[in-house]
């Protein structure tokens, strides 16, 4: 028999972004909340501090701040024929560990999406027809719309403490921002940060082309900032250790840094760590959630905590595997098309090159994860995809986020991987080299999905959640339609010489190499229950007292980085909780 | 001869008899400075709000300990005073105590049995209180504040300073104004000056003392009143006049300061990070801007609070020291030391950032002839308290670990001579006694 804790008005799953939004907004209602984190309670000192934190072997290399798959882990395949293994070693996605989650470790690159993005399938079906639908893309439109976000968007840029210059306020375009942004309210709170060099060069050459570079814009701090919950963000000094660190410095937008501290002093919030979350648990009707059942580390034991909300608020593969192992939506069978929860997994295309040069001096010491410039021309919505022959975007940008030494050393092709060779090549090429990237959309498939594993069970006895996913036509046509438009901007750097991966057809998912922890979908939100796990304000279909934050909620992915949209919705559903549910609890579509 | 003795016979009567009388006699108890009417009471929330001003909370509460039931140990250098227990418990707190033995603690530094109580209890300017305010004040911990049964070590000092009746003859000279006095409070001058020299004891820590361990100056009639004090090793800055904070700082960020203990220049630490979490956090705004005004002297006017959701650029500097900084060659190992584990935060200008980084260049702190508290936060850190307004804990780390004592001195006396500061070098000496100092803690 599990220990049964005090009954709370609200439950959260995990205390990273989503769950501090919402912890902050509904104990502003005066509910009794309680926060239950899997991993360690984490501050940016003692935690973070320098320089204990800056150290690349323990972070970077052996990814100090991620959860360790003995943990938690699930199982990979890439096609219904394979066998899914158990994700051992990790490799191609990176969840974070302990409070603050993947908010404590990201690149701080934050987006809102391109207007076409929302109402994609209508955007494509109203100017190319259905026809140019792949048979088994499951494209799908929002069920919310920009409008319905942008002031969401603009709160969370606020709360976080986003850097960047407006392109586009109210429809006026404005210089030095990206002319193709959907129309901001507001510019961003902070000025962009200042570019590095290599950045400069990439704007300049791609204004020479006729595109249009603006700064990009991330959650780094470009000064002093104080945010709406009176939170606070120091300068950023451009250390380079952004994506796979915390910040020792309070300059990189975290809920450490924009809400935690305020969300203790709230005394009707608590959290408990060392807390992971085994089930939500029903009520006989089976219409709503009357609490989770989670595990105790420090006391060796499960336990009940009852409560009259259940937020999922962990990362986007926990929330869909809790809905999984919980009964919250039918679990997605792709043979039949039938059942939603863990349909439409997706992910993100990149690409990239790398451009040497005997010459010229890159100082590798300076850096920020949202360092550089983009370009967006070649956008979600810049492109004719009847044309094209596929369906997405990416933006492309350029500036270095670090020269960490053993993992931040491009090399021309052909110098050796070790030995006398290796370091001759190392002490001629570092600092020496410059790198240009696409990152691109990701649409969801038939037979890209997260069920329960048939065969893997976790240390507490559960099943694994099975990822199956393999890279798509549409997605390579789309990388490599990149290539080519990076090209003529890497020849007009007129670089001694270049190099450039991009994925190519028929390439299979490798899980071993890093490419993004952008994991979306599983817990997609649709216009009908018949079509997604959630409604457009997060709310699951089947269990109205259970909502579900995250990237679990894209239909499929964009081209940007999703912390922004996250964001958005988190804020979205906040304000749908405290005005239109608390007061009359019930399915609000 | 036989005169002679008997003079001096009668002389000796007399001065025991004075001695028994100073002794024995019980000191006559200040009365209200103000009749209110019998059934007089105060606001909702009037004495709370005296008490968060009168910052009873810093000393009457041990740490981890019940609100108000004492245990806490204060240093001073007669010896250790424990904070006693002021809940309403009958048996170990002021549950007994009428309004005029409450009214004679604070005014007179007597308990209920005529005992002198150690003026670590700053009843030399908690005697300003206006009759209102002791009202509320006794109402708040009589009626609002729980009863907590928890007897606390008596306070023993060693000879001369366990003679309590010893006091007598300090008060005499400590307590030479009136009590009570009619202060106006009219406008936010007055108001500010009210709560400065009456509950705020801001004198307490920040004027200077006399030969007599008083305070010297205990309003601002007083030459030295907030001139800078020292507090355990800790300089506290003046407050009025010229080169102090309040003389260089605008009124609103003078009150940011006191609200959340953070500006754009500067960050609290030390006693006054605690002054800004258990007092200054809970008064008004209103209230901090007066005290602010008054401090300053000069009007409120438009003056209020920095606000939130918003970006503070960092202030430039153009100084030679910044621009050493900036191209890094021939370093002194100072400014070494300050680039590899300083710049980061407080960066080459030495200006830090608005809120968040203090400022090191004209920091006082820095440049204090005590320089234990510069050496103290470099090898342990600082603390800024999370308050209401800002509630973000702001750590600096220390780095104890990682510098030895020489280096330590040479990253402060660096910084006491960098961007115009001019303060004396430190040494490892210097260093390894603060060092040796706090281990023994």
């Amino acid at each position: 028999m599990a220990r049964q804790e005090k009954k709370k008005d609200v439950v959260i799953v995990g205390l990273g972004w989503t769950g501090s939004i919402i912890g902050m907004e509904l104990a502003q209602e005066g509910l009794e909340i309680v926060a239950l984190e899997r991993g360690h309670d984490q501050d940016t000192v003692p935690n973070f501090q320098y320089p204990q934190m800056i150290d690349e072997l323990k972070y970077g290399v052996r990814l100090g701040m991620m959860q360790k798959p003995r943990q938690s882990t699930l199982t990979i395949r890439r096609n219904l024929e394979e066998s899914a293994l158990p994700y051992r070693s990790l490799g191609s996605f990176l969840p974070g560990n302990g409070v603050g989650g993947a908010g404590t470790h990201w690149n701080g690159l934050n987006w809102r999406p391109m207007l076409a993005e929302y109402k994609l399938r209508s955007h494509v079906e109203q100017n190319w027809g259905a026809g140019i639908i792949p048979e088994d893309m499951q494209l799908m439109d929002y069920p919310v719309t920009y409008e319905e976000l942008e002031p969401h968007f603009a709160r969370f840029e606020r709360v976080a403490g986003i850097s960047g210059n407006a392109g586009n306020i109210n429809g006026q375009i404005i210089e030095g921002g990206n002319p193709f942004e959907a129309p901001r309210s507001s510019d961003y709170p902070m000025p962009a940060m200042p570019s590095t060099y290599d950045g400069a060069k990439f704007a300049e050459a791609a204004k020479s082309l006729g595109l249009h570079p603006f700064a990009r814009p991330g959650g780094i701090a470009s000064t002093s900032y104080v945010n709406e919950y009176g939170m606070q963000m120091g300068p950023c000094n451009h250390c380079g250790f952004c994506e796979r660190y915390g910040c020792y410095q309070y300059s990189k937008s975290s809920p450490q840094t924009a809400i935690l501290d305020a969300l203790r002093k709230k005394p009707n919030f608590s959290y408990r760590t060392g807390a992971e979350v085994l089930r939500v648990e029903m009520a006989e009707d089976g219409k709503t959630a009357t609490g989770v059942t989670y595990y105790d580390e420090a006391a060796q034991e499960e336990v009940f905590q009852p409560a009259d909300l259940v937020i999922l608020a962990a990362y986007q593969l926990h929330n869909v595997h809790l809905m999984l192992l919980s009964g919250i939506g039918q679990p997605y069978d792709p043979r039949t098309g039938q059942g939603v929860t863990g349909k439409n997994y997706a992910y993100q295309m990149n690409g990239g090159y790398t451009l040497f040069y005997e010459n010229e001096v890159f100082n590798p010491f300076i850096g920020t994860g949202a360092n550089g410039f983009s370009i967006d021309d070649y956008g979600i919505g810049q492109i004719d995809f009847g044309t094209e022959g596929f369906i997405g975007g990416s933006y492309i940008s350029s500036g270095q986020s670090n020269g960490q030494p053993i993992r931040s050393m491009p090399l021309p092709a052909g110098t050796p991987a070790w030995g006398q060779g290796w370091k001759d090549g190392i002490k001629k090429w570092y600092g020496h080299s410059m790198s240009i990237g696409s990152h691109g959309s990701h649409m969801a498939y038939r037979n890209n999905y997260l069920d329960l594993d048939p065969t893997y069970k976790d240390r507490h006895g559960r099943p694994l959640m099975r990822m199956t996913f393999n890279w798509h036509d549409n997605e390579v046509r789309m990388t490599q339609f990149m290539r080519e438009k990076i090209r003529p901007i890497a020849e007009a750097l007129k670089p001694d010489s270049m190099q450039d991966a991009f994925k190519k057809q028929g390439q299979m998912y490798d899980v071993r190499p890093y490419q993004t922890t952008h994991n979306t979908g599983g817990a997609i939100m649709s216009e009908t229950p018949d079509q997604g796990a959630v409604n457009k304000f997060s709310q699951a279909w089947d269990k109205h007292n259970v909502f579900v934050m995250g990237a679990g909620n894209f239909v499929q992915n964009t081209q940007y980085n999703p912390t922004g949209l996250v964001g958005g919705l988190a804020y979205h559903t906040a304000q749908a909780i405290r005005t239109q549910y608390l007061s009359n609890p019930r399915p609000l579509v | 001869m036989k005169t002679f003795l008997r003079i001096i016979g009668a002389l000796i009567v007399v001065c025991l008899a004075a001695l028994l009388a100073f002794i024995f006699v019980p000191v006559q108890r200040t009365a209200p400075t103000e009749e209110l009417a019998a059934d007089w009471t105060p606001e909702a929330g009037q004495g709370e709000y005296v008490m968060y001003a009168s910052d009873c909370m810093a000393c009457h509460t041990a740490e981890g300990g019940e609100p108000f039931a004492g245990g806490r140990s204060i240093l001073s250098p007669m010896g250790t005073i424990w904070a006693t227990n002021i809940t309403p418990d009958k048996e170990t707190g002021i549950g007994n105590w009428t309004l005029d033995d409450f009214r004679a603690a604070l005014y007179d530094g007597l308990t209920p049995d005529g005992r002198h109580l150690y003026p670590a209890m700053p009843y030399e300017n908690y005697r300003k209180l206006t009759e209102e305010d002791v009202r509320a004040l006794y109402d708040y911990f009589m009626n609002e504040v729980p009863a907590v049964n928890n007897p606390v070590e008596a306070t023993a000092l060693s000879f001369p300073f366990n003679m309590r009746f010893g006091i007598r003859a300090w008060n005499w000279i400590a307590l030479s104004d009136p009590a009570g006095s009619a202060y106006e409070q009219s406008t936010p001058q007055e108001r500010g000056r009210y709560l400065v020299e009456s509950a705020g004891h801001c004198g307490a820590c920040h004027s200077p003392r006399n030969v007599f361990m008083g305070q010297d100056g205990l309003t601002a009639d007083d030459a030295n009143f907030l001139k800078g004090g020292e507090v355990d090793g800790w300089l506290a800055p003046a407050l009025m006049g010229e080169g102090s904070a309040a003389a260089t700082w605008p009124v609103g960020e003078i009150a940011t300061y006191l609200a959340t203990g953070r500006n754009s220049h500067s960050t609290a630490n030390g006693e006054m990070s605690m002054v800004v979490e258990h007092s200054l956090q809970h008064l008004t705004d209103e209230d901090n801007l007066a005290i602010a005004a008054f401090l300053k002297g000069e009007d409120v006017g438009e003056a209020t609070l920095l606000g939130t959701d918003l970006a503070l650029e960092e202030a430039e500097n153009d100084h030679p020291t910044t621009t050493m900084l900036t191209e890094a060659k021939d370093l002194s190992e100072g400014a070494r030391l300050y680039l590899d584990n300083c710049n980061a935060c407080h960066f080459v200008t030495g200006k830090g950032a608005p809120e968040i980084f203090p400022e090191l260049a004209g920091n006082s702190l820095v440049t204090a002839d005590q320089t234990g508290p510069l050496i103290g936060i470099i090898l342990h850190g600082a603390e800024v308290p999370s308050t209401e307004k800002r509630p973000m804990r702001l750590v600096m780390q220390g780095y104890a670990e990682r510098l030895t004592d020489e280096e330590v001195a040479e990253v402060a006396s660096f910084l006491r001579t960098a961007w115009g500061n001019d303060a004396p070098a430190v040494t490892a000496a210097d260093v390894a006694k603060v060092r040796a100092a706090d281990s023994a803690h």
